[in-house]
């Protein structure tokens, strides 16, 4: 089992033949990730990567039965994007496109609120179930497959956090990446949920950063429903400085609330393995499930 | 993006929001032709001359070295002058702008619009802004006008009343009515404060602005409503399709190090720590900032060098970094996903070379692709330059170089 995507997901890509789309695509294929083709608009009828290109998203869940859909179409047009990919009958959609205005974010949510799917990101990595499906620009030889689910709203720390647990004897079974954006597809909590309902899951590290409250949301869930897995945590910008954007969109200290060493106070009292260095995941999730 | 008070003002009169009227001078040559148009059109010897910088608390904040206000009553042209004077060219400090304060560059020389009349002025607050949680807008309100607003939500929590805005159908009328109610208005100024709020949120759509903050709304003795501030942040990553409002960034308002790094396609902030760094990945940056913190350090800097770090933005990062004189040393940390370690260790060789003398220590931890490729390119350079693999290597190593120091 894993969360979201495996080996039996049926995969396009929206942006395609673009130089983005058509590079990560490239290495999708050549992780063996089940990638059915792709959507140009206009485009329709060629071949790319010897997959078929379709003109619409409707066309590629009809012709080719595509159920996941990952996004790299530039941001001005993303957001026509996810809500082509949720009306085409997309399960899960990924959108890896960082910059995404705000406003256009609003809409997409508020399309997406009764509707079938779900979207992770943007501005995200994608989804990774290790040894089997690669849904986004993750670094593939890093995983091995076992037992560790993985949330995250940054990129590069979910390699970092994944190598510590490769180095450590630790595999895992799904990465999520839900992305640095003010609003976004999948919350913490979301995403946490999804992996402490997979049976394959063992334990969980949750990664955050400063700005909104969606880690303390998350550890609040986590410790009603009984702490039923063990989860190791950290907020990334304990030095950042208030009401500066730190390369994230969302990544801006508003308040009190949402400073990095608030969201791990809370987390801690909620019975999370709270790490303040982030070079620390890989041993004290050992620590957490007595390896150490 | 941020604005200035008087662009931001610019913007809210045009979607047919009242403004406190002014005209914005950078001489006082300027300031007196500008107060006298503006007593003139008002009939009154009084205007308010107010410096414009990117920082709130400018009514309190004073100029180094004396007591002048950031924002002063004029009674007269020739006072406009003395003020005009005595701000221009001159540095502010507000409990926003930190110690360093920001040259005053521009003064607003605005109607004052406290004049007696049939009624009290009152001052209200109106902010608009991003609720995360509920992926909506909100509009708050507050009687307590002219106050911090942090100060009244945790103090009188009770005096902001907020409506939150269904992103596919807009502000509605009654929502409106609902806020300018609760503000206890009534008659005239109740309609105006109703048309007040209706084009204020139409200009925030509009413009895809992040954040609105009205602070003083006021009711003038005549029961109009108007602004007499106007904080405005536009959502950066809509610029694209505003480029009028796009052209009114003022580059004087940023660190000039923040501005060259950003016409090198570089992410970064300065801060005041003693150690720089460089790394790829927003998440990954502020992580490393921790640990340099954790490693008995403080980092000077916030430096994502994104997803395609090559010699070309290596060397233009090592440049940023080292204009700053509290760097005593810098941590390059780059985890290669798509990125190639070797490379970047190339990159880095490269730059050092074409940079010629790095008077500091440096730590180069490269991880994931390649990795072993590019320490082994690192040692053998020759260079004085400190290699490390993994994560808590470099911390050790950052904090073996500040003993040394």
């Amino acid at each position: 089992m894993s969360v979201l995507i495996n080996k039996d997901s049926k995969i396009i890509v929206q942006g395609f033949t673009g130089t983005e789309g058509s590079f990560h695509a490239q290495q999708m294929i050549e992780y063996g990730t089940n990638v059915v083709g792709g959507v140009t608009p206009g485009k329709g009828g060629q071949t790319h990567l010897d997959r078929p290109v379709f003109n619409t998203v409707e066309d590629a869940v009809t012709k080719a039965g595509a159920d996941v859909s990952i996004i790299f179409v530039p941001p001005a047009f993303a957001a026509d994007a996810i809500m082509e990919a949720a009306d085409g009958g997309i399960k899960v959609i990924i959108c890896i496109t960082e910059g995404i205005p705000v406003k256009d974010m609003m809409m997409v949510k508020n399309y997406l609120e009764n509707r079938d799917c779900r979207l992770i990101g943007p501005n995200c990595p994608g989804v990774m179930t290790a040894g089997e499906c690669k849904v986004g620009i993750m670094p593939g030889f890093i995983f091995k497959k076992g037992t560790i689910g993985i949330v995250s709203k940054s990129g590069t720390l979910t390699y970092e956090a994944v190598d510590q647990l490769t180095r450590a004897g630790l595999g895992q079974t799904t990465a999520i990446g839900i992305g640095g954006d003010p609003i976004i597809g999948t919350t913490t909590k979301e995403a946490v949920e999804l992996l402490m309902n997979d049976p394959d899951t063992e334990a969980i590290v949750m990664i955050g950063e400063i700005g909104g409250t969606m880690e303390p949301d998350a550890a609040r869930w986590i410790k009603a429903t009984g702490n039923k897995k063990p989860v190791v945590g950290f907020i990334a910008g304990q030095t950042a400085p208030k009401g500066r954007r730190m390369g994230h969109a969302g990544a801006i200290i508003g308040g009190a609330d949402d400073t990095a060493a608030a969201k791990m106070r809370i987390m801690a009292e909620c019975g999370i393995f709270v790490v303040e260095s982030p070079a620390l995941i890989g041993e004290t999730m050992l620590k957490a499930l007595g390896r150490a | 993006m941020n604005i200035h008070e008087y662009q931001g003002k610019e913007i809210l009169s045009k979607y047919g929001v009242r403004i406190q009227r002014g005209i914005v001078a950078e001489t006082p040559a300027q300031a007196v032709e500008a107060a006298q148009q503006m007593m003139t059109l008002t009939n009154s010897k009084f205007v308010v001359v107010k410096s414009q910088i990117h920082a709130g608390g400018r009514g309190k904040g004073k100029i180094v070295g004396s007591e002048q206000r950031g924002v002063q009553l004029a009674k007269s042209v020739e006072d406009v002058e003395k003020i005009a004077t005595n701000l221009l060219g001159n540095v502010l400090v507000t409990i926003q702008t930190g110690e360093e304060g920001k040259r005053v560059n521009k003064i607003l020389v605005a109607e004052d619009v406290y004049y007696p009349g049939a009624s009290e002025p009152k001052e209200y607050y109106v902010s608009i802004l991003l609720d995360r949680a509920k992926a909506c807008n909100v509009i708050m309100a507050s009687t307590e006008g002219g106050m911090d607003i942090e100060e009244v939500a945790e103090h009188t929590p009770e005096k902001i009343v907020k409506e939150w805005i269904d992103p596919a159908v807009g502000l509605q009328g009654f929502q409106a009515r609902k806020l300018a109610f609760a503000l206890g208005l009534e008659g005239e100024a109740f309609k105006e404060m109703v048309k007040f709020l209706t084009s204020l949120y139409k200009a925030y759509t509009d413009t895809d602005s992040s954040m609105f903050e009205i602070n003083p709304v006021l009711k003038t003795s005549d029961n109009k409503i108007m602004a007499v501030d106007a904080k405005v942040n536009i959502d950066d990553n809509a610029l694209f399709r505003h480029a009028d409002i796009a052209a009114l960034r003022d580059k004087a308002e940023e660190d000039p190090l923040e501005v060259e790094a950003s016409e090198n396609d570089l992410n970064y902030v300065k801060l005041d720590g003693n150690v720089g760094c460089m790394v790829n990945g927003a998440g990954l940056a502020m992580g490393t900032m921790d640990l340099i913190k954790l490693s008995g350090g403080e980092p000077a800097n916030f430096l994502d060098v994104g997803g395609s770090a090559n010699a070309k933005t290596v060397e233009a990062g090592f440049r940023i970094i080292l204009k700053d004189p509290n760097v005593k040393a810098i941590l390059i940390n780059i985890f290669g996903g798509i990125v190639r370690c070797d490379r970047v260790a190339t990159g880095v060789v490269e730059a050092y070379k074409a940079i010629g003398e790095i008077p500091v220590p440096i730590i180069v931890r490269l991880q994931g692709t390649n990795a072993a490729e590019g320490a082994k390119i690192i040692n053998e350079s020759g260079l004085k330059v400190l290699s490390a693999i993994e994560f808590k290597e470099a911390a050790a190593k950052v904090t073996q170089v500040l003993q040394e120091m």
